[in-house]
């Protein structure tokens, strides 16, 4: 079952032959170029994210995880190095083509005024709306965008907070309202920035499940940053860790997640065992901290 | 259910299960459930309907009794007489019906025709940049946007560049100028990478408050003694009606920029959500914040130009209409659009009758109203500020 999505990448062949992203070579810094290349954000980075998988996005603060997944919401642009989603350049994308396919949650929402839950799940349609000269910019949505809104709201299991204000809701809640916004997008590849950082254990097993089961459901490609590597071992298909704005390895969680990894990269040493349930690797801080590599 | 975590009963807790999407979104969702699934929770266009319509109702009825009231009462029936036979281009011979049309047409209709228009501006510009800002303290005033814009007139009329040109006169532009720099200038000094923290955006207009009523009180002090009265006047705030002929220069150029400001709601409600997020629903919002900029300070300056300083306009009245309708900018904006029409109106008319003969700045009194008001929100709503 496929979800409704731009004509763009509707043939399944055609989505089929191509990664839901490729980024090759990608160099990205805030502003102009640097002058020391130890100014890079990112440099050189190289992956591709599959069609239909969960891809985790793991790394220590500052190693440019937040940065990849701008570049890859196409919020920002890489001074250097191509990106193409579902074998389209990125840049030759419109804004609202782009939109239409890919769907960005941050790590938090400012919550200003006191829209209630269905507006702001109802804004994800914004891409779809109908273009219309009179329409003078109201735009009022249809009975499918509120079709769209329902089913993310009940995927999400926000049906009951409807016309609450996002203001009153729980950072839980709150988290969820915003997924439901951008699954309302419809769009083929959802990015989460950090979408456990705030949430109670229950509430992060609740959203993995869900989006494990978007994934597998109905081919929703996700990308998830993520500082909680137990999570992103359960349930991510491949991870990408990167090390100071350079990949430093991509594979399957029981291939990225090692002990000598995870030295390399965080500097600490720690215990890895594998989950009583599912097997992939369980990483637990030891008693007393090593002496420190960093 | 979860492959990656094998055979392993699952702790997931049991969600609703959607129904699958399976309609493209060139066909019509047949819709599962209730028909209206949404009842209550969004805005429609028929609740937008009879919000509006109540609201016009009341601004015509209470339009009416601001202009029988005054110096001198006006009953309705003589009113309407006025009115119509001016309408219709009869001319009277009654010498008392022709004091009152004179009263009624040239002081009265006038200034409440100003009042409101006003009115409107500034609830409008106070909507937008509260939106863009995503600080429900913004205004114009608030903000510094007012004192720049006042400083640009005051600049324009000690040289004396206060002509005018074809009934437009050029003192708006001037206002347009010295507010769009003020804008510019709070923007730059509260905005870090992608952020704007509420209170380093009103501590900016703090400042830039402080320095153009500097400039401005210096450029009152080096004038003539009864230019630099009126220039104290002006700037407390008060409506003083042109003739016709540039209130309708004046009304053009404020209702384009009403029409540019409504063109963008839908823009505004996203721009909510963040600057990051609104782009990745595919807004263009370096745009967006160009144009809300531009035409905030094209409104500001040319309501500042023709009525001073009046202050909280542009704060109380999005406030209070968001609280009773909702926050959607669809019928936030020419909502609080209206409402603050309305609230100026009254106010002017207030101010015009309560101390006959003597008449009170409009400004005053918004101030004394917005004042405590914003005293109440920062002390009581903190939570609300976040």
């Amino acid at each position: 079952m496929r979800l409704p999505v731009d004509p763009m990448c509707t043939a399944d062949a055609y989505s089929d032959r191509h990664h839901a992203y490729d980024v090759q070579g990608a160099s990205f810094c805030y502003g102009k170029l640097p002058v020391r290349e130890s100014r890079w954000v990112l440099s050189d980075v190289s992956l591709h994210v599959e069609a239909g998988e969960i891809l985790g996005i793991v790394g220590p603060n500052g190693s440019g995880k937040t940065s990849l997944v701008k570049l890859l919401a196409k919020l920002a642009v890489p001074q250097r190095g191509r990106l193409s989603l579902f074998g389209r350049n990125l840049s030759d994308l419109s804004r609202e083509e782009a939109a239409r396919t890919v769907a960005f949650v941050p790590q938090e929402s400012p919550t200003a005024f006191s829209f209630t839950v269905a507006e702001t799940v109802l804004m994800g349609r914004y891409p779809h709306r109908r273009q219309s000269r009179w329409s003078l910019g109201f735009g009022w949505e249809d009975r499918e965008d509120c079709a769209a809104a329902a089913r993310a709201m009940a995927t999400m299991d926000i049906g009951h907070l409807a016309s609450r204000a996002v203001t009153d809701l729980s950072g839980g809640e709150r988290q969820r309202a915003m997924i439901a916004r951008a699954l309302a997008q419809t769009p083929r590849v959802l990015l989460l920035d950090e979408p456990t950082a705030f949430l109670d254990l229950q509430h992060q097993l609740e959203i993995c499940s869900v989006l494990r089961r978007l994934t597998d459901e109905q081919g929703l490609t996700v990308v998830i940053v993520s500082h909680d590597l137990n999570l992103a071992s359960q349930y991510c298909d491949r991870i990408v860790m990167l090390k100071d704005g350079a990949m430093y390895s991509m594979g399957t969680p029981a291939e990225v997640l090692s002990v000598e990894a995870l030295r390399a990269v965080y500097g600490c040493e720690v215990l890895i065992d594998p989950h009583p349930e599912s097997g992939l690797p369980r990483i637990t801080l030891p008693r007393q901290a090593g002496p420190f590599r960093g | 259910m979860m492959p990656s975590a094998g055979d392993s009963t699952s702790p997931a807790p049991a969600l609703a299960s959607p129904p699958l999407p399976s309609t493209s979104r060139h066909s019509s969702a047949p819709m599962t459930g209730q028909e209206r699934p949404f009842q209550g929770a969004i805005l429609t266009p028929a609740r937008w309907c009879v919000i509006m319509g109540s609201l016009s109702v009341v601004a015509l009825i209470l339009a009416v009794v601001c202009l029988q009231l005054g110096t001198q009462y006006i009953g309705l029936g003589k009113l309407v007489g006025v009115l119509s036979s001016a309408l219709f281009d009869q001319p009277t011979e009654n010498e008392a019906i022709k004091t009152t049309s004179v009263i009624l047409l040239q002081v009265r209709l006038p200034r409440v025709f100003l009042g409101f228009l006003v009115g409107v501006c500034l609830a409008s510009v106070g909507v937008a940049l509260q939106a863009l800002l995503r600080n429900p303290l913004a205004d114009p005033y608030v903000l510094g946007v007012s004192s720049g814009a006042a400083l640009g007139v005051a600049v324009a009329v000690l040289f004396g560049i206060g002509t005018t040109v074809l009934a437009f006169s050029l003192l708006p532009v001037c206002g347009f100028v010295g507010g769009l720099v003020a804008l510019l200038v709070v923007y730059r000094m509260a905005a870090t990478y992608d952020r704007l923290p509420i209170h380093s955006v009103l501590l900016a207009g703090v400042i830039l408050n402080a320095i153009f009523s500097a400039l401005i009180m210096f450029i009152t002090s080096i004038m003539e003694p009864n230019r630099s009265f009126g220039m104290m006047a002006w700037l407390m705030g008060s409506l003083t009606a042109p003739a016709y002929p540039a209130l309708a220069a004046l009304s053009v150029y404020l209702l384009a920029g009403l029409f540019l400001l409504f063109k963008q709601v839908r823009v505004l409600n996203i721009l909510a959500l963040g600057e990051e997020p609104a782009r990745s629903l595919g807004i263009d919002t370096e745009r967006a914040k160009r144009v809300i900029f531009l035409v905030s300070a094209l409104l500001t300056g040319a309501v500042v130009s023709v009525s001073g300083m009046i202050g909280f306009i542009g704060m109380i009245i999005p406030h209070a209409v968001r609280l009773v309708i909702g926050a959607d900018h669809r019928l936030l904006l020419p909502a609080s659009a209206l409402v603050g029409g309305i609230f100026l109106m009254v106010a002017d008319t207030m101010a015009r009758t309560f101390f006959v003969p003597s008449e009170v700045p409009v400004g005053i009194i918004t101030a004394l109203a917005g004042g405590p008001f914003f005293v109440y929100l920062l002390v009581w709503r903190k939570d609300r500020l976040v």
